[in-house]
């Protein structure tokens, strides 16, 4: 796979300018630009990961911390790697080993952190806001992987990598995100995203499971999915959580399923090389069907997964740069 | 404590129930105002001139969460209705004797007995024992009593014993763990919400129950042009509820909460700019009848934290006085009326001698200029802690001086 829009000179600023901000806790309110030039820089790191020898020592010296309050295995293993294939120093803190169970305020964990002189500081907390309420507080750059339901910066970051290099322009196309959008911070990174770019996005679930206001945010609701799904281009879905699946939110999982379930059948109403997506971890057999999500050619599941690498190292290389004394970004 | 010496302020602007400030004096001896108007010092008399500041009463500040002197006094407050919710509930009469003793003589506390055992909405408390130990109303506290069959058994109680019952209206079923008003706000915020109906439904049942009752009913605050509009129907078919805001609710709108500025979490939550809008308009056609201050001065442990961890509340007692004068700026209510909600119907709610300039009233007085401009700052206010929402936001007026029983104690 090439990208079919290669990077332009002069499509941002140079320089600093081209993402003037010092940390990434979100991505709304940036200019389409700036999630533009993080998209280039990441395609380098695209191809760095598909040679023997993945290794650029430019974070050489630095100390990255991740600082996980919430479980994740598969965003803090891609921070990790990200951070460790640019030679940095990376340090992860599971909340489960850390002081934060004994009482410890988030801000007096932050402060701790912060001392230890990180050149970066990963976040992921289960609530809204903690990642910009750290990121007040301490001297580094700060990323956040993942706030509440808040945003999941480069989780959107990733997606819109993923699509650009299968289709291309985003004004052309239509993204349809289906699943628990209430609960989804992968949701809001991805609509302040997409919509950002240009595409076309509809958002489809259960009443119950759609925020209130959504409209607001420049998408088209849908509870239907047959008529969420008709001639998109990209087909998002999200997890649904176990314990939403038993009568609070939806009455079953086979309910779920019934009305919800990425199946071939109902893939079939979308463009014929629709692009299936899933954040991961999936429920298999509920929000999408072995079937789809196996499917060769549309299903770029992994894809997300291998972009997710590539997007987390560009984000820490920028993020690094003004410390680091880069010509241009000092 | 000895009795202060007689006191004639002179040259001031009386604040009436009615009209405009009236160019006027006031004189109080024993504690009490004997007269009012073209009145001339006697001898002996300790001689105050106001110097064309207002001379208003003292404003009775109807559901705080803290007995904070400081700010209270900072804030033109003499007496305070203090909720049940404290560290030793006001479930018992132990605690609300001691409670009503606890800022006396400079500040008189009121406190509200809590409706329920522990306030968990199960259990009717000891009401008329509370009574009469010091208890001049009954409250709900920070949560609405879900139960129907409760909150019916106990306005009728306190229909007989004459009690007032204040409720906090937020149906809990619909709210649960939502910290924001369901918008688009708490949606780009990835905030738990609730719809703001919430609110319109516990008020519709409380209003039918205290009309099957004959209870007295005051809801503590009422922030929803939809719950606004009930109590504005019940008013007009001759129910007896009445209903309270803080300027929080009349001033902002849930654009606030964005940042995740946690000074400026709430309960109720801050609401839609049109439910803003009508809780304006509300407090000028007389459906809502108090604005307090909410007092709730929280520190850092429990406000520096994410917006949804955060403990709700705000440190409003500085803040009542000059945002109330802000709406007679604004030409929504006159000064009489800005006062009517501040002190004098905050005090018949009460049943206490207090918030009106009359001869024979508690000589509970504030000498206020309307004008003066400040900036709140929530790094020096008053206040045990500085959770406004209104840091760094410009305000005018500010009490010059304050007497509670003719006894100056600011």
């Amino acid at each position: 796979m090439t990208s079919p829009e290669p990077t332009a000179a002069g499509r941002y600023p140079a320089g600093s300018a081209a993402f003037p901000h010092r940390d990434l806790t979100g991505l709304a309110g940036l200019a389409p630009w700036e999630i533009l030039f993080l998209l280039d820089e990441a395609e380098q790191w695209v191809d760095l990961n598909r040679q023997p020898h993945k290794r650029d020592d430019r974070l050489a010296g630095l100390t990255i911390i991740n600082a996980f309050f919430e479980n994740s295995t598969r965003t803090l293993l891609s921070f990790e790697i990200a951070g460790k294939r640019l030679g940095a120093d990376v340090v992860n803190m599971h909340a489960a080993q850390s002081s934060v169970k004994k009482g410890e305020t988030l801000i007096d964990t932050a402060m701790t952190l912060n001392a230890m002189r990180a050149d970066a500081i990963v976040i992921r907390h289960a609530s809204s806001g903690a990642v910009r309420l750290i990121a007040d507080k301490v001297d580094c750059p700060v990323l956040n992987a993942g706030d509440g339901q808040h945003e999941h910066p480069t989780q959107g970051l990733l997606d819109a990598l993923t699509i650009r290099r299968a289709k291309g322009d985003f004004g052309k196309l239509t993204v349809t995100i289906c699943g628990d959008i209430l609960h989804s911070r992968v949701a809001r990174s991805n609509i302040h995203c997409l919509t950002t770019l240009g595409a076309d996005v509809r958002v489809c679930a259960p009443p119950a499971l759609m925020p209130s206001g959504i409209e607001a945010m420049k998408v088209t609701p849908f509870h239907d999915f047959d008529a969420a799904l008709d001639r998109a281009d990209v087909v998002m879905m999200l997890r649904l959580q176990q314990e939403r699946m038993s009568g609070q939110f939806i009455p079953s999982p086979r309910e779920y399923r019934h009305l919800y379930g990425l199946t071939l059948e109902r893939l079939a109403r979308a463009k014929p090389d629709a692009l299936v997506m899933h954040p991961g971890p999936m429920n298999r057999g509920i929000e999408i069907d072995s079937t789809v999500a196996d499917l060769a050619g549309r299903s770029a599941i992994t894809t997300q997964v291998e972009m997710g690498v590539a997007i987390r190292m560009a984000c820490l290389d920028v993020l690094t740069r003004r410390a680091r004394g880069v010509e241009g970004w000092a | 404590m000895s009795t202060p010496s007689p006191t004639t302020i002179t040259n001031g602007r009386l604040v009436l129930p009615h009209g405009e400030p009236a160019k006027g004096a006031l004189r109080c001896a024993d504690g009490k105002i004997t007269a009012i108007g073209d009145v001339v010092p006697q001898d002996g008399d300790r001689v105050i001139d106001a110097k064309g500041a207002l001379i208003a009463p003292g404003l009775v500040d109807l559901g705080v969460f803290a007995i904070d002197k400081p700010a209270f006094h900072f804030g033109g407050i003499t007496r305070a209705a203090l909720m049940p919710d404290q560290g030793v509930v006001l479930d018992k009469p132990s605690a609300v004797r001691f409670a009503a003793q606890s800022g006396k003589p400079d500040l008189w506390v009121h406190p509200l007995a809590a409706a329920t055992k522990g306030l968990d909405g199960a259990d009717l408390a000891e009401l008329a024992l509370m009574r009469d130990a010091g208890a001049r109303a009954v409250a709900t506290g920070r949560r609405w009593i879900a139960d129907s069959g409760t909150m019916h058994r106990l306005l009728s109680y306190c229909a007989m014993l004459g009690l007032v019952v204040v409720s906090h209206a937020e149906d809990a079923g619909l709210t649960g763990a939502a910290v924001a008003t369901a918008g688009e706000m708490a949606t780009r915020l990835g905030l738990p919400s609730a719809p703001a109906e919430a609110e319109a439904l516990a008020v519709a049942r409380d209003i039918a129950l205290a009309e099957l009752t004959g209870a007295r009913l005051h809801f503590r605050q009422v922030t929803t042009g939809k719950a606004l509009d009930l109590i504005r129907a019940a008013k007009a078919r001759g129910v007896a509820v009445t209903a309270g805001v803080t300027p929080a609710h009349a001033l902002l709108s849930d654009v606030a909460i964005g940042d995740f500025r946690t000074f400026t979490r709430l309960s109720p939550p801050l609401r839609a700019e049109a439910d803003r809008r009508a809780v304006l308009a509300a407090l000028a056609d007389g459906t809502i009848d108090v604005i307090a201050s909410g007092h709730d001065p929280r520190g850092p442990e429990d406000k520096r934290l994410p917006f949804a961890d955060a403990e709700p509340g705000m440190a409003g007692a500085e803040t009542l006085l000059p945002l109330t004068l802000g709406l007679v700026r604004d030409g929504l209510i006159d000064t009489a009326r800005a006062f009517a909600l501040l002190a004098a119907h905050p005090a018949t709610l009460l049943g206490v001698n207090a918030g009106v300039l009359a001869v024979g009233a508690e000589a509970d007085i504030a000498l206020i200029d309307p004008d003066k401009p400040w900036v709140v700052d929530s790094d020096k206010m008053a206040a045990t802690a500085g959770n406004t929402p209104f840091d760094k936001q410009g305000v005018q007026g500010r009490a010059l001086a304050l007497f509670k029983g003719g006894a100056q104690v600011a």
